[in-house]
């Protein structure tokens, strides 16, 4: 009896992350689902370590991570400053289908041809998401529904273009038309291509931003106190279109590198079925936009991903599986979050 | 345009809008509760996945109501601890319950029916359309009301219900004062936790009925994700409606129209890649409309004066 407030006190000194314990959660009402279906939850667990970070499946994981940590930073910029992006979805599209038209028209050496592709991607993707931000300084629609009601006829109209004007006719499949070699981003070995370098020098140029730069202190200051940050100075209107403006721009240049990258020319429904945009979403949630946070949780929900194809092939799970256990850990982790605040 | 108003748009329209409406009533009872409610399409969802599960195993349109209702309930628990007793933030669990219901029934329709994208089976006994016969010959209402389900009924009748509980009887006021000055409820002896946690499952009700209608009304089927959308729609229409189910309904009824409108264009020649998009264009015009006139009604006032330093700067010159 004597011993347990002491006990009590190490064990809040010890408290591990909440990151681990949501996992844990995660893990344990996942796997309790798994059992329920009768199925054997540690041989699913195991497939899935097996198959997302052994020395085989690793070049796919890391593959996989690309557009992920990509749409992952599209979402953890306006995070960091209170802002949400929901219209990832069609800013992907928008920089897929710009990336797979502009090679097949534009003349010139390639690099020089994909490199304009990528930036005009970047830029389209980048103003429609600054639509969204421009509604809400100037009309006051939220930005939070605008972006993702923004998203649908960007889905609806580039599957449109892509099934109709633009389709290439010797498939029969709604897709365009391929990219000539020359203009294929330069591949680094197996699936990895020259975009997996691109998202890299992103992460790492988002991280520094957020860090070192008054760009990024005064976007951290606006996602802690809206009004402190207005009454200190930041011109929050034009914050919030520029900021969308990169989110936009990152999600549309991941559209651009998947289909320049390893798809060479726009699917219909290519970009949108492996869900990026909400995986991704999620990944920043998971940390409140904290961008190195960011691209570790995007890596750990790839590898989670990824090594779902694995547990659906060697057992009988379904890889779906994986989808829910990324959001119990966001649900665990936004109440877990709440019942801190309370106390403090 | 004799041709574009037919019997069979209004028909189309107020099937549309029934599900929408009944969703969007229970982002309302969220809403005046101080409960922001985002999860409308993952609870619609869920409560489809449950009718068709429901309906499957019981082999009753009932029965599978019933399903859908409980399956709703249950999962709108999560919002309704989550948001209130956990202190979550509101749309970080609506986003992550939305991704929740699409995985978990995704998921559970592997595992209990063995099939992916769709499903559907003979055994389902769907709501079916009820005819009126003295009123399908009157022309509008006829048309809209004279053959539909009874949750189409219900999602109408509700609306009045809704209105009538929130702004004539003591329950609506005590619900209001909650979400209004949940302080001041307090003090009144008012249990705030214990009515937000129960509107929020009585909206969970809702919007499996919602579901229901949605997987049982026309046809019997259920599809990965078939809520596609509607849910956000019902958010919008909360929105516009600034939390009056009246206003809400109206805005439903504007969605259920270009709903049918966009069936009718498709069946004139357009592609229906153009033609689904014409709610979320039609939402979208109507969010643009009404914030034209009436600029930042969704922002209490402190924070729009943050939110604009253009404004601020004005009135700060005026004083000078």
């Amino acid at each position: 009896m004597n011993g347990a407030p002491r006990w009590t006190a190490v064990a809040l000194r010890l408290r591990p992350p909440p990151v681990a314990i949501a996992i844990l959660f995660a893990a344990l009402a996942g796997g309790a689902l798994v059992l329920v279906s009768g199925q054997d939850p540690l041989q699913a667990y195991a497939e899935i370590v097996k198959g997302s970070l052994s020395r085989d499946s690793l070049p796919d994981t890391l593959n996989w991570a690309t557009p992920l940590v990509g749409m992952t930073l599209a979402a953890a910029l306006p995070l960091r400053g209170g802002m949400v992006n929901l219209g990832g979805d069609g800013q992907l599209v928008i920089g897929g289908l710009i990336g797979a038209l502009l090679p097949l028209v534009l003349p010139g050496p390639g690099a020089l041809v994909s490199i304009v592709a990528l930036g005009a991607a970047a830029l389209g993707a980048g103003l429609y998401a600054m639509l969204a931000a421009w509604g809400e300084t100037r009309h006051g629609i939220p930005m939070l529904i605008s972006s993702l009601l923004l998203s649908y006829p960007a889905v609806g109209v580039t599957s449109y273009l892509a099934r109709f004007p633009f389709r290439d006719v010797a498939t029969g499949l709604p897709q365009t038309p391929m990219i000539p070699e020359a203009a294929r981003l330069y591949t680094l070995s197996g699936p990895l291509n020259a975009g997996s370098l691109l998202i890299v020098a992103i992460a790492a140029a988002a991280i520094f931003v957020d860090r070192r730069t008054v760009v990024g202190y005064e976007l951290r200051m606006r996602g802690k106190n809206l009004r402190f940050a207005g009454y200190g100075g930041v011109r929050l209107d034009r914050q919030a279109m520029r900021t969308m403006f990169a989110s936009g721009a990152i999600a549309g240049l991941v559209g651009a590198i998947v289909v320049l990258g390893s798809q060479f020319r726009f699917i219909d429904d290519a970009l949108l079925s492996p869900s990026y945009t909400w995986s991704g979403l999620m990944a920043a949630l998971l940390v409140g936009g904290e961008p190195a946070g960011a691209i570790l949780s995007a890596l750990f929900f790839s590898a989670l991903q990824t090594g779902g194809f694995a547990m659906q092939r060697e057992t009988s799970v379904p890889r779906v599986l994986t989808l829910v256990l990324q959001a119990i850990v966001i649900l665990f982790l936004a109440m877990r979050q709440g019942v801190g605040r309370r106390a403090s | 345009m004799s041709g574009i108003f037919t019997p069979f748009l209004f028909q189309s329209a107020v099937q549309a809008i029934s599900p929408i409406l009944l969703a969007s009533l229970a982002g309302v009872l969220c809403g005046r509760v101080g409960v922001f409610n985002l999860a409308l399409e993952g609870q619609m969802l869920v409560g489809a996945f449950a009718a068709i599960v429901g309906g499957y195993f019981s082999h009753s349109a009932l029965g599978g109501v019933a399903a859908a209702m409980a399956g709703a309930v249950a999962f709108s628990l999560v919002l309704a601890y989550g948001a209130t007793v956990f202190r979550g933030d509101p749309v970080v669990i609506g986003i992550g319950m939305n991704l929740l219901a699409s995985g978990l029934t995704a998921y559970l329709l592997r595992v209990i029916f063995g099939v992916s994208g769709t499903f559907s089976d003979p055994g389902i006994v769907g709501l079916g359309r009820i005819a009126i016969p003295p009123l399908i010959g009157v022309p509008i209402l006829g048309w809209a009301f004279g053959r539909q389900s009874v949750l189409t009924w219900a999602a109408f009748a509700l609306t009045a219900v809704v209105s009538v509980v929130l702004f004539k009887t003591p329950l609506g006021l005590r619900l209001r004062g909650v979400g209004e000055q949940a302080d001041a409820a307090e003090t009144l002896g008012i249990d705030v936790a214990r009515y937000r946690v129960g509107t929020v499952l009585v909206a969970g009700a809702l919007t499996g009925l919602a579901g229901g209608q949605l997987a049982l009304g026309a046809v019997s089927v259920f599809a990965e994700d078939m809520s596609a959308g509607r849910g956000w729609i019902a958010v919008v229409a909360v929105m516009l409606g600034r939390n009056n189910p009246l206003y809400a309904a109206a805005a439903c009824v504007l969605f259920g129209f270009a709903d049918a409108l966009s069936i009718n264009l498709q069946s004139e020649g357009l592609p229906n890649q153009l033609t689904d998009i014409s709610p979320y264009v039609a939402t979208l015009a109507a969010l643009v409309i009404t914030h034209r006139r009436r600029t930042r009604v969704l922002l209490p006032p402190a924070e729009v004066a943050a939110a604009t330093p253009g404004e601020t700067a004005t009135t700060q010159r005026a004083v000078h």
